[in-house]
């Protein structure tokens, strides 16, 4: 059993499982962080960051043939040209090889383009219902985002010269392997591969392995998986969640006592906790309005945020704010919203329940209903110039601000101290989002809100889950990097066996021995086993049959007898068949007892027998037959002649001597 | 053997009141609880004494799996938990949870202030009955105990009709419930994967209709329609308030569209909002059409359809009235059908099966003059027609699930005793399959063979694989496999004859035989022995035969020749009891040609 790890980020996650011939990928991140390295994209040309200088090496004898391609705001170097993300690892691992591709939530599939185009793939994705939609809707506004700020020019020759550049880009993970975005026609045959699945269902891969899905409390859909055969269970943990949102609650029982637990996806800012920092958004929220100012909060168009148009739709009720608009603006925001409303069998009890009355599961519909919340394609979509007004709060994408309708907010609010920026997704530093902006007089409010397990909860599942083996990403036995004193912030090993740990690049070899594996005996042949007591509580039968392999299925079959129409009928006897010797063949044990056997040899008429001890052995020789039995502890062997009538007698009162199965 | 025993209580050759009870490896299931449309009396309930005279049930029955929310399915659930008492688990689908309460209450209200019945279920007891329900979801595997598991297929049908996979051990087997194979103007094709099942228990209402196609049909119907109101006409539509009332609806709505009709279209009940309510959040449950297109326009919001108050009973001219219930057995299609009869310009069109015993099922049948209760007759005078629009299997849809999923077996239910009887032939004929139709009370005891899984050591089924590749291809060859069969307290596991002994702790006894035969052959010893080798191969094809260390060996079978240069040889052959036959036929054998 080995695992690849083709991906640097624990939260998005790219494994690589090959277990009893079969190749399953875990998840399909899309490392994302890379986009930081580059300027925003604004929809409409910015006399801001036009105006910012280029950058060019100070030693200059060299053309890098840069121009234009770096630019510098505020001590920082930027790319100024299309983002790029870094897709998962190739080369490790032939991607046509693989045989399915379990997907455990919508965050955890951006990639999959990158893996079904023009690679030979040829296996099948399996993923929740609310995990195609709602990753469609992802991978969607990624590539509108992308196409609507269109570049004439791409920057390629920065990345020849990353020795030269100043941090952080020079620390930039391998930019040479980074990609740009896929088509629309790249996201749609992806997801053409995707066989939806529901939880608990147990999914068969070639009779090899059953695979299936349980909730995993992250978000709708969110799923864990099992992957088992007949005696071994792997559990695949990525983004899950114990809190109580809006999803089904995480399943925990059919986890336990798995053979190896692969871990991943755990909270990205194990500092805050989710409950206080959405207090303090609605608070600060309030603030802002309070003083004329406006709102913007950059997110991703599901998930936290049904939860915050919730909490804050009844916070600002509460404090008089009931008449300001809250904008929410993607171009799949209103398939995000109607979607959430028909998915209720993946919601929590609570939510399920407001189905049968007939009412729809999230109050997003009523305040929709209601005007209160304003959903638009785009900033220049219809209606929206008319509907706008201010103070306001306005959710929009993309979180890492490089690209969608925040890029144009942070510029249109970024000057005014009034309005106020709150970054609640934890997927990007937001310093590191706001730096090509500064210098910015708008408020930047940070209150990270993320659902994923925390390290005092992961500790504890892993003990309630009592795994054999514990597999996680490398830096889970670190400190995280923005606390390096928080020693408590990492996995502790389960008992005596030590941490494995993965991390980009690594092939590893996990420690799991099958043993055994499961056949079937057909009722016919199962019926004719008669198995013999060696001793209290050990039986044994010999058992012979036809085995009969199909998708990986073991069927042991009665040995049929075939029409031998071909055989010739010679004269002399035909040589004995394998399947009639096999089926024949029993096994003797324990020992022989000499005195029996002279006893016996005597009874049958066979005369002159005579025992001779030997240092090494106890010998019968019959001397009439020139024949010799020689009887060890554990074997007996019969030298004789070439009469074969002596030998079959001699061979029938030695059975009557022996037992055997 | 084994075997599964299953008791129609109702559906057994019948429509209506289905409930079908299961048992098998010890545990018992019960398969819908539906009531009958057609009596006012003890009848309409299954008999449930059947299972226990007397006292609850909770303790021989281990679930209860309802297929969809259609009375004649669900009906006497509230009665069978509250009334004959029973607490365990009940599964049915989310849509099913939700909707099945609302036609519960709604039949209740029927039966006891209309017809002022006492005896029956109360509000309270819908309420608490749908308390035990769990809830499933498709393709979800449910373990209802550690030996129980059942999981649901889309059945078509309504919003949210299931078909049950149902196993115990190594038995399994499908319920059907009611189902549809072709998909319609809201709903998809049920869809089975091939899980063979032991006995596939199917409904068999249109076991001898082979129905034309569904567009003709839908001609057919908006051509009856429209004939009647150009005339002046009043059309009814018994229907029932969820299921085919929203697929006609979608297709009124698009024709009135189309051809820019006026006259009004009413939807007679205040639940139709409700109803489309729930289509609109169960949306996943309906086609792929509908799903893709439901963000822009919610295929259940109707522009043309409206509401239908009593007062329009008497409206002059054309209209077109959908009312509940379906069969004319009660409630305001009844009161409307009393009152449009006795107009030759009328018309009433049926779209669904009715139960013997209703008006619906009367008026079917050509009745011309209808007898009510209370002495009231009615003169039935408008047209009557019938489209088969209730979303059952015909002939061929039932053929094709059977072969879709493969079962060993197969139990007709909910149809007439004579189209089974028919169709019964064609699947024995077809698919050379038992057949079964019991009638209600009546056992059916089906044996089923099953495989044994046992556990095997890797190294066994590695050896043999290994073996067996390293053989020139052959598909002929057969992987022969000798094991040993280990039963301990531990388990029970195959394991390779060598390993035995090690893994139980005992030793084998090895007999082997020597024997030698005298040759006289001039030459070296290796020259008697390659003389010996072609032979041999030749007598014992299907075996290995090799030369190894200046020997011949097959399987335990030695043959080596020893002697010197001058020409008497002695050729040993030697081999362990196992290969007895084997040995003794190799001696036969060089004995006959050496001499």
């Amino acid at each position: 059993m080995k695992l690849y790890c083709l991906s640097s980020e624990p939260t998005k996650p790219c494994l690589v499982l090959s277990f009893k011939g079969i190749t399953l990928m875990l998840d399909c991140g899309l490392n994302m962080q890379s986009v930081l390295h580059f300027m925003p994209m604004p929809m409409v040309p910015s006399a801001k960051f036009n105006s910012l200088p280029s950058w060019l090496p100070r030693d200059n004898h060299q053309d890098w043939q840069i121009e234009g391609e770096l630019k510098e705001c505020c001590g920082r170097v930027f790319v100024d040209s299309t983002p790029e993300f870094s897709p998962p690892l190739e080369k490790i691992i032939d991607f046509s090889e693989i045989d399915a591709i379990l997907i455990s939530n919508y965050t955890c599939m951006l990639a999959l383009p990158f893996i079904t185009e023009d690679t030979g793939f040829k296996g099948i994705i399996y993923a929740t219902e609310p995990t195609l939609q709602i990753g469609r809707f992802f991978m969607e506004e990624l590539v509108e985002f992308i196409e609507q700020t269109p570049r004439a020019t791409l920057a390629k020759h920065w990345k020849e010269m990353l020795h030269v550049l100043p941090p952080p880009l020079a620390d930039a993970l391998k930019p040479k392997s980074w990609k740009h975005i896929y088509s629309l026609s790249a996201v749609n045959t992806a997801l053409s591969y995707i066989q939806t699945v529901g939880y608990d269902q147990k999914l068969d891969i070639y009779g090899a392995l059953t695979v299936t899905p349980i909730s995993s409390g992250y978000c709708l859909g969110s799923s864990n998986w099992l992957i088992s055969c007949d005696h071994e269970k792997v559990a695949f943990v990525s983004g899950s969640s114990t809190l109580t949102t809006h999803p089904r609650p995480m399943e925990q029982a059919t986890l336990k006592h798995a053979n190896m637990l692969i871990l991943t996806g755990l909270t990205q800012t194990p500092t805050a906790n989710p409950d206080t920092m959405l207090g303090e958004l609605c608070m600060t929220v309030a603030i802002t309005l309070r003083s004329g100012g406006c709102v913007l909060i950059p997110c991703y168009p599901s998930g936290v945020v049904y939860d915050l148009f919730e909490c804050l739709s009844t916070h600002l009720d509460k404090s008089g704010f009931s008449q300001v608009p809250l904008f929410f603006i993607s171009p799949v925001a209103e398939t995000s919203l109607a979607y959430s409303n028909i998915l209720a069998e993946w919601l929590s009890t609570n939510k399920q329940n407001k189905v049968y009355l007939p009412e729809e599961p999230f109050p997003h519909a009523f305040l929709v209903k209601n005007a209160r919340l304003k959903h638009f394609t785009s900033t220049y979509a219809e209606g929206f110039s008319s509907d706008y007004r201010q103070p306001c709060v306005v959710f929009c994408g993309h979180p890492s601000l490089r690209f969608g309708d925040a890029v144009h907010f942070v510029q249109l609010w970024g000057n005014n101290p009034q309005h106020t920026i709150i970054f609640t997704e934890p997927d990007f530093p937001y310093l590191d989002a706001l730096a090509p902006f500064q210098p910015l007089a708008m408020k930047a409010v940070h209150c990270p809100i993320d659902t994923s397990l925390n390290f005092t909860q992961a500790n504890k599942l892993i003990r309630d889950l009592k795994p054999e083996h514990l597999v996680i990403p490398e830096c889970y036995t670190q400190p995280p990097i923005t606390a390096p004193h928080r020693t408590d912030l990492v996995i502790e090993p389960v008992g005596e066996k030590p941490l494995i740990t993965f991390k980009r690049g690594e092939v590893i070899k996990l420690p799991l021995k099958r043993k055994k594996g499961r056949v079937f005996i057909e009722p016919e042949l199962a019926g004719n086993i008669i198995p013999n007591e060696i001793r209290p509580g050990l039986s044994l039968a010999s058992v012979t049959g036809e085995l009969e392999v199909k998708d990986n299925v073991y069927t042991i079959k009665n040995i049929e007898d075939r029409p031998s129409g071909k055989r010739k009928a010679s004269s002399s006897s035909p040589a004995p068949i394998k399947e009639e010797v096999l089926k024949e063949r029993k096994h003797e044990y324990g020992n022989l007892d000499p005195q029996e056997l002279l006893q016996k040899l005597n009874q049958e008429g066979i005369q002159g027998a005579k025992l001779q001890h030997s240092p090494t052995a106890t010998s019968i020789h019959l001397q009439d037959e020139d024949t010799l039995i020689q009887i060890g502890d554990n074997s007996t062997h019969i030298f004789c002649n070439g009469d074969q009538k002596i030998r079959r007698r001699l061979r029938t009162i030695i059975m009557q001597c022996l037992k055997r199965f | 053997m084994p075997d599964i025993k299953v008791t129609p209580l109702g559906a057994g050759q019948d429509v209506g009141r289905s409930c079908i009870l299961v048992s098998m490896g010890g545990k018992n299931i019960m398969l819908d609880c539906g009531m009958h449309m057609g009596f006012n009396d003890e009848r309409r309930f299954p008999d449930f004494s059947y299972i226990i005279p007397e006292g609850p049930a909770t303790n021989y029955i281990d679930c209860v799996i309802i297929s969809h929310f259609h009375l004649d399915h669900c009906g006497a659930l509230p009665y069978f938990t509250e009334m004959v008492g029973y607490t365990g688990p009940i599964y049915m689908t989310h849509p099913t949870k939700a909707i099945a309460p609302i036609l519960l209450e709604d039949m209740r209200k029927v039966a006891v202030e209309r017809k002022g019945e006492s005896n029956f279920f109360t509000s309270q007891m819908i309420k608490d009955c749908m308390k035990k329900v769990i809830a499933v979801t498709l393709h979800q595997s449910v373990m209802v105990d550690s030996e129980l598991e059942i999981k649901a297929y889309y059945a078509g049908h309504v919003l949210g009709a299931a078909m049950f996979w149902i196993r115990v051990g190594s038995q399994s087997i499908v319920y059907t419930g009611d189902y549809n194979m072709t998909p319609d103007r809201h709903l998809g094709a049920a869809w089975i994967d091939k899980c063979r099942p032991d006995l596939l228990i199917s409904e068999s209402t249109y076991a001898t209709t082979i129905r034309d196609s569904k567009r003709c049909r839908e001609r057919d119907f908006l051509k009856k329609v429209h004939e009647c109101i150009d005339r002046g006409g009043k059309v009814l539509i018994p229907v029932f308030a969820l299921g085919r009332a929203q697929e006609l609806c979608i297709l009124l709505e698009t024709y009135w569209e189309r051809m820019n009709l006026k006259v009004p279209v009413y939807f007679a009940l205040g639940l139709t909002e409700k109803a489309n309510n729930y289509y609109k959040m169960f949306i996943t449950w309906t086609n792929q059409k509908i799903k893709k297109t439901f963000v822009q326009r919610n295929m259940f919001d109707f522009k043309h359809i409206k509401p239908f108050d009593k007062a329009y009973i008497d409206n002059p001219g054309a209209m077109v009235v959908f009312a509940t219930p379906g069969m004319l057995h009660a409630g305001l299609s009844l009161q409307i059908f009393k009152k449009w009869a006795p107009n030759e310009a009328n018309m009433v069109i049926m779209p669904g099966f009715c139960v013997q015993g209703t008006v619906g099922h009367k008026v079917l049948n050509g009745s011309r003059r209808i007898e009510f209760e209370n002495r009231q007759i009615v003169e039935v005078k408008m047209a009557v027609e019938y489209m088969s629009f209730s979303a059952h299997a015909d002939a061929k849809g039932i053929m094709q699930l059977i072969q879709y999923c493969e079962p060993k077996n197969v139990m007709l239910v909910h149809g007439e005793f004579a189209k089974m009887e028919f169709l019964k032939e064609k699947i024995k004929q077809e698919f050379g399959t038992n057949c079964y139709n019991p009638a209600n009370g009546e056992t059916c005891v089906i044996t089923t063979i099953a495989k044994v899984p046992v556990d095997a050591s890797l190294a066994l089924l590695k050896s043999e694989a290994k073996r067996y590749s390293a053989l020139p291809p052959d598909p002929k060859r057969r992987r022969l496999l000798h094991s040993v069969l280990m039963l301990r307290e531990d388990g029970v596991c195959l394991v390779d004859a060598d390993e035995v002994t090690k893994a139980a702790g005992i030793t084998k006894h090895i007999v082997r035989f020597t024997s030698t035969v005298q040759v006289r052959d001039p030459g070296p010893a290796h020259s008697t022995t390659l003389k010996l080798l072609q032979p041999l191969k030749e007598r014992l094809s299907g075996w290995t035969v090799q030369l190894t260390d200046g020997s011949i060996s097959v399987e335990s079978v030695l043959v080596k020749v020893e002697g010197d240069e001058d020409d008497q040889k002695s050729v040993y052959v030697s081999w362990t009891n196992q290969d007895e036959d084997l040995g003794s036929y190799i001696l036969g054998f060089l004995q006959t040609m050496l001499n």
